[in-house]
């Protein structure tokens, strides 16, 4: 053992991953002994931006967020906004929002198999998963038009219906994306040399999942029992219940393994959710301007629960939207669990919990006063150009 | 062979075998400067084998050193600013720069926002704009096989 300590400084601009990131790993010889990670290079200020739009506006603004789970977030908005509205859109509506929402988990998923299999040397997993997800990026196109950002959701319904074509497309979509599936679990559950790469490597505890307030695959993966679409269903998923996957082993092997058979439950949603859709108008009205109050509303994005807190103060503009990520809750493990790992274990065990920057970098400011304190669009532009000059 | 060297007609062909290495092997580097992912997943999409855009020579690299033509996405914010400056500089000459998707031509749905800095082009040169949010796969191919067609006819550099 030798005293020195070698700091290792990877990104922003790095080859792991799309998003910048900056994470300095302090090693002894191969193994980590430290890491830290520096967030906020896809910081925009959108949280900020949304007060100066309308209702409307802000549901383009929130959609562009993250392009990967990108009709989640509208989702999130719409059920919260329809909520101080006193409006509930239509049971077509929700169940579209539903069918969207469960095929663009498929694509997020599918992304993530290939990321997480790149990330370990496996580029044949990862060709192999993104050719098979072109599948459903076919159908969401076919469906709303727009290969990544959808659209498809309006303040009070939905823009899309379901007709007999595309349901044809996804129904033989999900009859190829099952078998492909069945193929991948049995790949990452009995491949030696993939399995040496995932098996026993970051392992997390329930309890450890449970203190560092992880969510979504990550957390069920180490036996936490907690989905939003089951805890506190949300649009139509109190009338085609899914079953929440859960492993307990708590290693990567269990992250794919939980993620992979997630793709399973969702093909089966969809299939029940298409044999019974119901009939009806897709959208109703909404007033411009909407109530004052304030609301939560949560659901369950690919990678975790997606909290919206919403107030509004009777105008046709937001007071203040905050958005909390899975991706923010999940960083603390990677930072916990690096310790004792391999150098080589990090990038798989960073794109573990499914990292996406672009939802996760926003402003904190922690106050110990107590007083509350409203933030101006100018003094916020002032605070950036000050705290980036200081930082060089 | 005196002639030959004299004439300069050495070096012409020189130029012509970097050229042609150049057009039939593009070796591209990514960046986001913070961009919402959608424009990176469909970059991403173009390399895989739906699309397959290794069958022009492009190949993805994760060393701005390695790499002749920078693909940006995303408009740039205030903390992005100066390391899409160093990885641009970073890149060896001749180098190219395509910016892929909304805001990355204009600043898009984000301009306006405090933490942005501005489109792409006010930060480095750009070459080729690709437009769309996000664009398609065959958008990007295409904005890549325009650079290739502006380098064949010489161009740049």
């Amino acid at each position: 053992m030798s005293k020195e300590q070698f700091t290792i400084p990877i990104g922003p601009q790095h080859p792991a991953l799309k998003e910048p990131g900056h994470f300095t790993l302090t090693v002894d010889g191969e193994v980590v002994t430290g890491a830290s990670v520096r967030l906020g290079y896809a910081h925009r200020g959108i949280e900020k931006a949304v007060e100066s739009r309308n209702w409307v506006q802000d549901l383009y603004l929130l959609e562009r967020i993250c392009g990967i789970c990108s009709h989640i977030h509208a989702t999130a908005y719409c059920l919260g906004v329809e909520k101080l509205a006193g409006v509930t859109a239509p049971p077509r509506a929700q169940a579209i929002r539903v069918l969207v929402a469960e095929l663009e988990r498929i694509h997020s998923h599918l992304l993530w198999l290939g990321v997480a299999a790149h990330q370990a040397g496996f580029d044949t997993l990862f060709m192999y998963s993104w050719r098979d997800r072109e599948t459903v990026m076919e159908v969401l196109e076919q469906l709303t038009g727009n290969r990544v950002n959808y659209s498809a959701n309006l303040l009070g319904g939905v823009k899309f219906d379901v007709d007999t074509r595309v349901l044809e497309t996804i129904l033989s979509g999900l009859d190829f994306l099952e078998t492909r599936t069945h193929h991948y679990l049995d790949i990452v559950s009995g491949d030696r040399i993939f399995l040496q790469r995932t098996r026993g490597i970051g392992m997390m505890t329930s309890e450890q999942a449970e203190r560092l307030g992880v969510t979504g695959p990550t957390a069920r993966a180490s036996g936490v029992r907690r989905d939003i679409r089951v805890d506190a269903p949300y649009a139509a998923y109190d009338r085609y219940p899914i079953q929440v996957v859960v492993e307990t082993t708590g290693d990567l092997e269990a992250r794919f393994i939980v993620r992979l058979k997630e793709l399973l439950e969702t093909y089966h949603l969809i299939r029940t959710l298409l044999d019974g859709l119901p009939e009806g108008d897709l959208k109703t009205r909404m007033p411009r301007r909407i109530a004052a109050g304030e609301t939560i509303s949560r659901v369950e994005a690919p990678r975790g629960e997606l909290f919206y807190f919403i107030k509004s103060d009777g105008g046709d503009q937001p007071a203040r939207i905050k958005v909390r990520t899975p991706t923010l809750s999940n960083m603390a493990s990677v930072t916990q669990l690096a310790v004792g790992h391999q150098l080589a274990d990090m990038p798989m065990l960073l794109t573990g919990i499914d990292p996406c920057f672009s939802c996760n970098d926003r402003l904190t400011t922690v106050q110990t006063s107590g007083e509350s304190e409203t933030w101006t669009w100018e003094k916020l532009r002032q605070y950036g150009i000050a705290s980036y000059r200081e930082r060089g | 062979m005196d002639t030959f060297l004299k004439e300069g007609r050495w070096s012409q062909a020189l130029e012509q075998i970097k050229l042609w290495a150049r057009l039939n092997s593009p070796w591209v580097i990514h960046f986001n400067s913070g961009s919402c992912n959608g424009c990176d997943i469909e970059i991403l999409a173009t390399l895989t084998p739906y699309y397959d855009v290794e069958r022009f020579g492009i190949k993805l690299r994760g060393s701005p050193r390695h790499a002749d033509v920078l693909i940006c996405t995303g408009p740039v914010t205030r903390q992005a600013r100066d390391r899409l400056r160093r990885i641009y500089e970073q890149m060896p000459d001749p180098k190219f720069v395509i910016a892929v998707g909304s805001c990355a031509l204009s600043g898009g749905v984000f301009d306006g926002c405090y933490n942005v800095v501005g489109p792409i082009d006010a930060v480095i040169p750009v070459d080729v704009y690709v437009p769309g949010c996000p664009p398609r796969p065959e958008a990007i191919i295409d904005g890549v096989v325009q650079l290739l067609g502006k380098l064949q006819q010489g161009a740049r550099p």
